[in-house]
């Protein structure tokens, strides 16, 4: 079922513990250290002149295949990340303590921070060259990719089956090829699942950040966020057009060569097949299976991995089991360094937030994160109230899921802000009030993560169950009430979480937008970042930053955290 | 047999289903006939058994009856009033127990009262009421995921008769339990019918379970597949409480064996007729060849020696009708063995196959399989005949669904495809899906 994965299930439960909070000053402190840190190389940066961007919508193609590329390096960067960080979290107790909670904060660090605060700490290191930006947005890609991938890659090492773990030992597996031929495979399906879910997010994040402004400088990469940018500055509706089209081909043709094929080939990794489910298929990877040249290319690649295995393998001295001083040796050394690094937190959040912190700029900023979280609220309730009837509806007619939840994904897949251009246009065509009709741009795009989420909910409803209903006779209210409802319950928190995690990150693009020459603004957090990002004041960044994660935190932790797992426990069948 | 209410014959039907016919539509546009000129009648009193093997029709004739699904002609009457949607007086027992797993016990058995508006006093005596009546006191509060196998079924029945229907309809209620549980709760249940005390006057089982037909029913209809239809009826007129190891108990056991397994007769076209077909139309069941080893030693080895009752190795090796009968008409297809009057009696080559070693096996499996299975002659052949000697399976599967829905080809293809494989006569790769005479490096 294509259901958002969430972390949590890993998570720890209940009050936070002291590894949440250094693991939360940890990354505040990175954060502000970085924020710091451009401030320094401000100066030296020569403005960059980019390959300008046209907007002839013949250069489509080549904007979007830069676009495409882009994702791609970033989704290899990330796949990296999550076999190193997640399998050292998962193997070592120890790291793991600190790891998993770290991951669980910067989860809920607004995407756009991480490029706000880390772009001219990139563009120093290759001054007055378009490759600095470059990576920059590279980073910024990965970190919205990254996370969610690497915690279903470690959820997976925790729970494989301790037979088959059994087996590899007493075949006397290596480190190295028991990780290879039984953990990565056993993770792969939902690592997969995780992956196109990192590629929908990376859609509206590579828009976002290929025209990307900070301080005085507006740096563009060509692309299709470039693209997007420039038709807003020249209020050219109809390359807006051009551009929402490429994007639907491009999503389109990712899917069917891309992931299907690799969902469709991860199918066999799966530990127990549902009786009567039927397996996903890929016209693509079937044809591919038919060539010969695929066949022979594959061998080739093969046979190169067991060599390259074998030489890991057959290295000896790799210790398997750490003997009892050692490790209190290494423990130690990971107690002294973590200190270490919490003390540089501390100082470094010290300069860049309490030192010059007014408790009136604090109290500002509190009022307009709560203005986020009541927007963002509200347009939560909103959507459902459309939403999930309408999930319902589909879920509990398969022929019409059949159609809907692919364009449902579709959608959530979409990025939604080269839609923006066409409400901000109308916004300041008839002159609406900002504050009210800006807030919709930030559940655009997300909205659907509900809707798929209830259809799959509501398919998922074992046939007897609705027979009896039936049966019984229970209509109406009381049918909503006793069995829909709750049926839908967990995978309706699940898409609801995850909208909400999107809008926040979303609310720093919705909640300042421009057409031409008028700005528009509705007063938020995430229009406070922006606005500090835009005027190049590490200070306001940071504050502006570790806010948004301190309301992001609070609001998983005390609302959708234990609603889920009230969800899970209570109405997941079975 | 029920006190109060012994039926009397001519006396009005509870229910009645007259000429009943019911078909899918196909994926090729065709129709799929489930149901085939279906009539039955259910008196005051009675237990009625629809006994048959999976894919009979006799779970969609319940639920024809329930009204949660239509009839495509023929009517189905309950009390004299056709029965279009659910009906008021009509409960069911669903096999998967199908509770709500965020309702406790209390509130899973109080959902039907509160669809009927009922008022709240009233709601709360009987739903006490009937979780007294079948045992659950003291379970109320619980959740469904907190009870075993056992336990949620009650649920289920406490559930259907809390809002007094006329008629209990039950779809293998206790197929989903281990023997004893299951055991336990028929018995329960019949004693509860038998002393009047359940505030039902006629039920309908569904079972694949001939002794659980033979235990509970006053009337046993025995169904036939493809498509689903009555062959016969037989009255059960041992008293009761019934003891299954009373010889007429056995006796009758032994007579439906006969009856399910017969060769056709009298105009009817039974699948029987289609097993030992001759052309590729045949659908092939799944089994895999360690079971056709498997019952074939044992029939081979003492006490059987060669020759078997079917009751006893169903109750000997715990299989059941649906685990049973696919077995037994692989390998009277395969002519390794022959059915006839509830026996199941191995040929000269079974009993070789039996005292055969791995190699000799296999050999002897192939030249069966070639012989006696078109469709693997078949496929053989056109690999023979390629330059190639590979051929794709969509080739194959087109092929079968001129005769076939998709689903079946499906399966069949499969179990030609497992078989093969043990006779070694032809392989086949599922990444390329390709059938060739390679063997796999």
């Amino acid at each position: 079922m294509p259901q958002t994965q969430t972390a949590w299930t890993t998570a720890s439960r209940g009050a936070p513990s002291r590894f949440d909070l250094i693991a939360l000053l940890l990354v505040v402190g990175l954060l502000a250290f970085l924020a710091e840190g451009s401030r320094g190389v401000l100066a030296p940066l020569t403005t960059i002149e980019a390959s300008p961007v046209d907007l002839n919508p013949w250069h489509l193609p080549e904007y979007a295949a830069r676009s495409t590329l882009r994702m791609l390096v970033a989704m290899l960067v990330s796949l990296l990340f999550t076999f190193t960080y997640a399998t050292w979290a998962a193997k070592s107790e120890r790291a793991g303590r600190i790891l998993v909670p770290m991951l669980d904060v910067l989860q809920s660090v607004p995407i756009l921070v991480f490029l706000s605060v880390t772009y001219f700490w990139f563009m120093s290191l290759a001054p007055g060259r378009i490759i600095g930006a470059e990576l920059a947005v590279l980073f910024g890609l990965f970190t919205s990719q990254a996370w969610n991938m690497a915690f279903s890659f470690y959820q997976s090492l925790r729970t494989v089956p301790t037979e088959l773990t059994e087996a590899a030992r007493s075949f006397r597996l290596s480190g190295w090829a028991t990780f290879w031929r039984l953990e990565v495979p056993f993770a792969m399906p939902p690592l997969i699942w995780n992956m196109m879910m990192s590629m929908s997010g990376g859609w509206f994040f590579v828009v976002a950040t290929e025209a990307f402004t900070v301080g005085t400088r507006t740096v563009t990469l060509p692309g299709m966020g470039a693209y997007i940018a420039l038709a807003i500055e020249r209020k050219d509706l109809a390359a807006v057009g051009w551009a929402i089209l490429a994007m639907l081909v491009v999503i389109l043709l990712y899917d069917q060569l891309l992931f299907r094929p690799l969902v469709a080939w991860a199918d066999r990794f799966r530990f127990e097949q549902e009786p009567g489910s039927i397996p996903p298929r890929s016209w693509m990877l079937e044809a591919m299976g038919k060539s010969i040249l695929v066949a022979r290319l594959l061998r080739t690649m093969r046979r190169t991995w067991r060599q390259v295995g074998a030489a890991f393998t057959a290295a000896p001295g790799l210790p398997r089991l750490e003997s009892p001083t050692h490790a209190r040796r290494l423990d130690l050394a990971a107690v002294i360094a973590v200190a270490l690094l919490l003390v540089l937190a501390a100082w470094e959040t010290h300069k860049a937030l309490i030192v010059g912190l007014t408790a009136h700029e604090f109290g500002v900023v509190l009022g307009l994160g709560a203005l986020t979280t009541l927007r963002v609220f509200v347009l939560i309730l909103l959507a459902s109230l459309v939403w999930v009837p309408i999930g319902v509806w589909i879920g509990l007619r398969p022929e019409v899921a059949r159609i809907a939840q692919p364009v449902a994904q579709f959608m959530a897949a979409f990025p939604s802000n080269l839609l923006f251009p066409v409400f901000v246009a109308a916004i300041v065509r008839w002159k609406l009030n900002a504050d009210v009709w800006l807030s919709p741009l930030m559940i655009l795009g997300t909205q659907w993560y509900i809707l798929f989420n209830v259809i799959a909910g509501a398919s998922s409803m074992p046939g007897e169950m609705r027979q009896v209903a039936t049966n019984l006779g229970v209509r109406g209210w009381l049918w909503w009430r006793r069995v829909a409802l709750p049926a839908v319950l967990p995978f309706y928190v699940t898409g609801a979480l995850t909208a909400s995690g999107g809008s926040w990150n979303a609310s720093i693009v919705a909640e300042v937008a421009s057409w031409g020459d008028e700005h528009l603004e509705a007063a938020g957090l995430g229009a406070y970042i922006a606005s500090a990002s835009n005027a190049g004041d590490p200070h306001r960044l940071a504050l502006g930053a570790v806010v948004m994660i301190l309301y992001v935190l609070a609001i998983n932790r005390l609302l959708w955290r234990p609603l889920y797992y009230f969800a899970e426990r209570k109405y997941r069948l079975n | 047999m029920n006190a109060n209410l012994k039926p009397i014959p001519g006396s009005e039907a509870l229910l009645e289903v007259a000429h009943a016919f019911k078909s899918f539509p196909k994926g090729d546009g065709g129709e799929l006939l489930v149901l085939d000129d279906v009539s039955l009648t259910v008196r005051a009193g009675e237990i009625v058994g629809l006994l048959g093997r999976s894919g009979s029709g006799k779970s969609t004739l319940l639920r024809l009856i329930a009204g949660l699904a239509e009839p495509s002609s023929g009517d189905v009457h309950y009390l004299g009033n056709r029965v279009a949607g659910p009906a008021a007086g009509i409960a069911m027992v669903f096999q998967s127990f199908a509770l709500f797993p965020w309702l406790t016990v209390y509130e899973n058995v109080t959902l039907g009262l509160e669809a009927l508006h009922v008022p709240r006093d009233e709601i709360r005596r009987r739903s006490l009421q009937a979780i007294d009546l079948i045992g659950l006191d003291g379970f109320e509060s619980a959740y469904p995921r907190e009870l075993s196998g056992g336990m949620r079924q009650r649920v289920g029945f406490a559930r259907a008769l809390v809002v007094h229907p006329n008629i209990l309809l039950m779809d293998e209620p206790f197929s989903a339990l281990d023997v004893l549980t299951a055991e336990n709760l028929r018995s329960d249940f019949l004693e509860l019918w038998s002393d009047g005390r359940l505030p039902i006057k006629g039920v309908v089982l569904v079972t694949h379970n001939i002794e659980e037909a033979v235990q509970m029913c006053d009337r046993i209809l025995v169904f036939a597949t493809n498509p689903g239809r009555i062959v016969t009826t037989i009255e059960v007129t041992i008293p009761r409480p019934r003891d299954r190891l009373d010889p007429e108990f056995h006796a009758l056991v032994e007579r439906i064996y006969v009856e399910m397994t017969a060769k056709p007769g009298r105009g009817t076209t039974p699948r029987v007729e289609r097993v030992a077909g001759t052309g590729i139309d045949t659908v092939l069941p799944r089994v895999s060849s360690n079971i056709l080893s498997g019952l074939i030693e044992t029939v081979a080895a003492q006490p059987f020696g060669g020759k078997a009752d079917l009751p006893e190795i169903a109750s000997e090796l715990q299989l059941e009708i649906d685990d049973l009968f696919p077995v037994a008409e692989s390998l009277q297809m395969l002519r390794f063995a022959e059915v006839e009057g509830g026996d199941l009696k191995l040929t000269a080559d079974g009993l070789a196959f039996a005292g055969a070693e791995s190699d000799e096996r296999k050999r002897l499996f192939a030249r069966h399989l070639l012989a006696q299975v078109p469709l693997a002659a078949h496929i053989r052949r056109v690999l023979d005949e390629r330059a190639s000697h590979a051929a794709p399976k969509s080739r194959f599967l087109d092929e079968l669904e001129d005769h076939m829905s998709p689903e079946s080809a499906e399966q069949t293809l499969r179990a030609i495809v497992s078989w093969a494989r043990y006779a070694e006569v032809f392989a086949y790769d599922d990444e390329t899906t390709m059938f060739s005479l390679e063997n796999p490096t």
